[in-house]
């Protein structure tokens, strides 16, 4: 290389490291944007990037312009723990949103810990947050919590013997074994477990056998994708008449449209996202949940999903911790989030404390039930 | 018995799914020894197609043979931009081309329609045919139809008409097909477009059983050539049976034995064929001279 040159990539590295100067507030993402979970990091990265836009337009965080320095990991564990590595010594964040996938944010999880980073995954699996560490938070609700929230459903209807049918995806699998785990304490039994594959075209004869399974009183859906639209068109298909139930992992509206007639009565958990104008306006969530898809809708033409909505939540809470503790620093930030009180998202309300890291109870579920192709609460 | 006969309507629905897609790698193979792992993706081409075609209101007696033509398009450029150019590269770099494609066609799929997952209404509707206690999809009878009319066509035009033999002679020894005045070139063009547009048929079939999305082909071949492998390469009689024999194992498995081990009865079925039959159920016992 000649002096030349290298005079050219040291002006050009001074204009790198220059330019961010005016940005104050560094806060990081590693999000799938792309690959086969960029269902989940697609609209966690828009929803990061209208968020970002409308803080900074509203005048930032107490003066201080918000810059986002967001990567895309494709899901991948190995690509979240180079991203995590550069957003922790070149981008030197102050707090990291991310990780839409439970194996991307496992990668990443030590590397902030290490450097003191507080890190909000928007994963969905328990090990996240249990053991509790403590630089790392999540937003979704647990599987073991949708679980126990359907078994109560059950429960309540007066039913106990559950016959399990699941992807063999990694969502489906986790909560297969999350509800396999607190069946007992929730007071049901389960009678019947079967599993499908992601790509499979029919399940007649995994529902048959459930459907003649003795004592069977209803049937539990854990999956994810277009697995569960195929299993409710052949339960339907099959003329099974046993209350059916789904998981938060189909809770959209392309699942109705999927699934068509054969969805009418399935119940699933999921979060007021989805029954904006049926909130109640004493509903705490109301606000949030109303104002996101506003503005989600206006910036980017389309509904927003439930994942988005982790984001959401993620990135406020982060914003929160700044301004209570009126410091950007990474230490000042974790102790911030941790001490997250009564925060209102558009998932659930939060209340963090050092042996809770997630923050949310059954209640920030709502038990909705399919009818004439919308949804409608149950309780 | 009712269970019975509807393991057996499921493991039938499912195997006339990965027969369609198994007579696709067929005619390619015969023409060129090429097992083209872009397969999968004609088939979701031609469910996307319809499927968005449908969604803007067109009627499917349209939709569907426009998705067919697209796929067909889709086959007769992949050969004529990436195969051929590669001229006279070993059969191993064709095939390495083809992943190739495949992966590039699974990107421009995420640009041209969208990330999400699509199906519309079966061609005789949505609601399930009943006889004996067990049921079926009209879809479902639209698919095996489908399957035995391109298993029919495929027989006869591979061996009985001009074109069709020549893409035999052009596989047996592209030299010597030369040398007898076989335009060689055009058979494989002629290959890639048949086995492009039977893709596209299968995915327009078995989209409302199936669904689709961008990302649906790898799967879909996956199945597809294991029914291939089975029935015998480059057999289309092979192709069926291979695809209705995986269909019907997987079925009977998750029915009788446990629906956590049905993709690997299907693959030790596959293996201990493979081990006493190598060439297959079907497939022609071949001779290298060396």
């Amino acid at each position: 290389m000649t002096l030349a040159k290298l005079g050219a990539c040291a002006t050009a590295l001074a204009l790198l490291t220059a330019a961010p100067a005016l940005a104050q507030i560094k806060i990081g993402a590693s999000l799938a944007v792309t690959g086969p979970a960029s269902f989940l990091g697609d609209p966690e990265a828009k929803t990061l990037r209208m968020l970002v836009d409308q803080l900074n337009a509203s005048g930032g965080i107490n003066g201080e312009e918000v810059e986002l320095v967001l990567y895309d990991d494709g899901a991948d564990p190995n690509k979240a723990r180079t991203f995590a590595t550069r957003l922790i010594e070149e981008d030197e964040v102050v707090a990291v949103i991310g990780g839409s996938s439970t194996g991307a944010t496992m990668a990443m999880a030590p590397l902030f810990t290490q450097a003191e980073i507080p890190f909000i995954s928007l994963a969905g699996a328990v090990v996240i947050i249990d053991p509790v560490q403590k630089y790392v938070f999540k937003t979704p609700h647990t599987d073991k919590m949708a679980c126990l929230k359907i078994f109560e459903d059950i429960t309540k209807r007066g039913m106990s013997k559950v016959g399990l049918i699941s992807g063999t995806g990694g969502f489906g699998k986790s909560m297969r074994e999350q509800c396999l785990a607190v069946a007992g304490e929730a007071g049901v039994e389960i009678v019947a477990d079967e599993t499908y594959g992601p790509g499979d075209a029919d399940v007649t004869p995994q529902l048959t056998n459930i459907a003649n399974t003795a004592g069977i009183e209803t049937i539990v859906n854990p999956g994810f994708g277009q697995g569960p639209a195929v299993v409710t068109r052949n339960y339907a298909q099959l003329g099974i008449k046993l209350p059916f139930y789904q998981s938060h992992g189909v809770a959209s509206d392309s699942f109705i449209h999927l699934a068509g007639d054969a969805a009418e009565g399935v119940r699933l958990p999921a979060t007021p996202m989805l029954i904006p104008d049926q909130l109640a306006d004493s509903d705490p969530q109301k606000q949030p949940v109303v104002s996101y898809i506003k503005d989600y809708k206006a910036a980017y033409g389309e509904a927003p999903s439930t994942f988005g909505g982790y984001a959401y939540d993620a990135f406020q809470m982060v914003v929160a911790a700044i301004k209570a503790k009126g410091s950007s620093d990474s230490n000042d930030i974790r102790d911030g989030i941790e001490e997250t009180k009564n925060y209102a998202g558009v998932t659930g309300v939060y209340t963090m404390s050092p042996t809770d890291h997630l923050g949310l109870n059954l209640t920030a579920f709502r038990m909705l039930e399919i009818q004439e192709g919308g949804w409608v609460p149950v309780e | 018995m009712s269970e019975l006969l509807q393991f057996v309507l499921s493991g039938v629905t499912v195997g006339a799914i990965y027969a369609a897609v198994a007579l696709g790698f067929t005619l390619i193979y015969n023409a060129s020894g090429v097992v083209n792992f872009a397969q999968g993706e004609f088939v979701v081409i031609g469910g996307m197609t319809a499927a968005a075609l449908i969604a803007l209101g067109v009627p499917v007696i349209i939709a569907a043979p426009l998705a067919v033509i697209a796929g067909t398009l889709v086959g007769i450029a992949l050969y004529r931009l990436a195969i051929k150019p590669a001229g006279k590269a070993p059969l191993v770099s064709l095939v390495i081309i083809t992943i190739g494609a495949s992966i590039f066609l699974r990107g421009v799929m995420q640009v041209v329609f969208d990330k999400q997952i699509h199906r519309y209404e079966g061609f005789s509707g949505d609601d399930a045919l009943r006889f004996l206690g067990a049921t079926l999809l009209p879809q479902s009878l639209w698919i095996i139809g489908g399957s035995f009319v391109v298993f029919a066509a495929l027989a006869w035009f591979i061996g009985h008409t001009h074109a069709g033999r020549g893409i035999r002679a052009t596989a047996s020894n592209r030299f010597a097909a030369v040398l007898v005045g076989i335009n060689t070139g055009r058979a494989m063009n002629l290959s890639f477009a048949l086995s492009a547009g039977i893709g596209a048929l299968a995915g327009v079939l078995a989209t409302p059983v199936t669904f689709t999305s961008y990302d649906a082909g790898v799967l879909m071949a996956l199945k597809g050539f294991s029914a291939t492998m089975l029935g015998g390469v480059g057999s289309p009689a092979g192709a069926l049976v291979g695809g209705f024999a995986i269909g019907l194992i997987e079925a009977m498995t998750a029915g009788y034995i446990s629906s956590d081990y049905k993709d690997a009865a299907a693959f030790i079925v596959i293996l201990l064929v493979l081990f006493v039959m190598p060439q297959g159920l079907f497939g022609r016992r071949t001779t290298e001279r060396v």
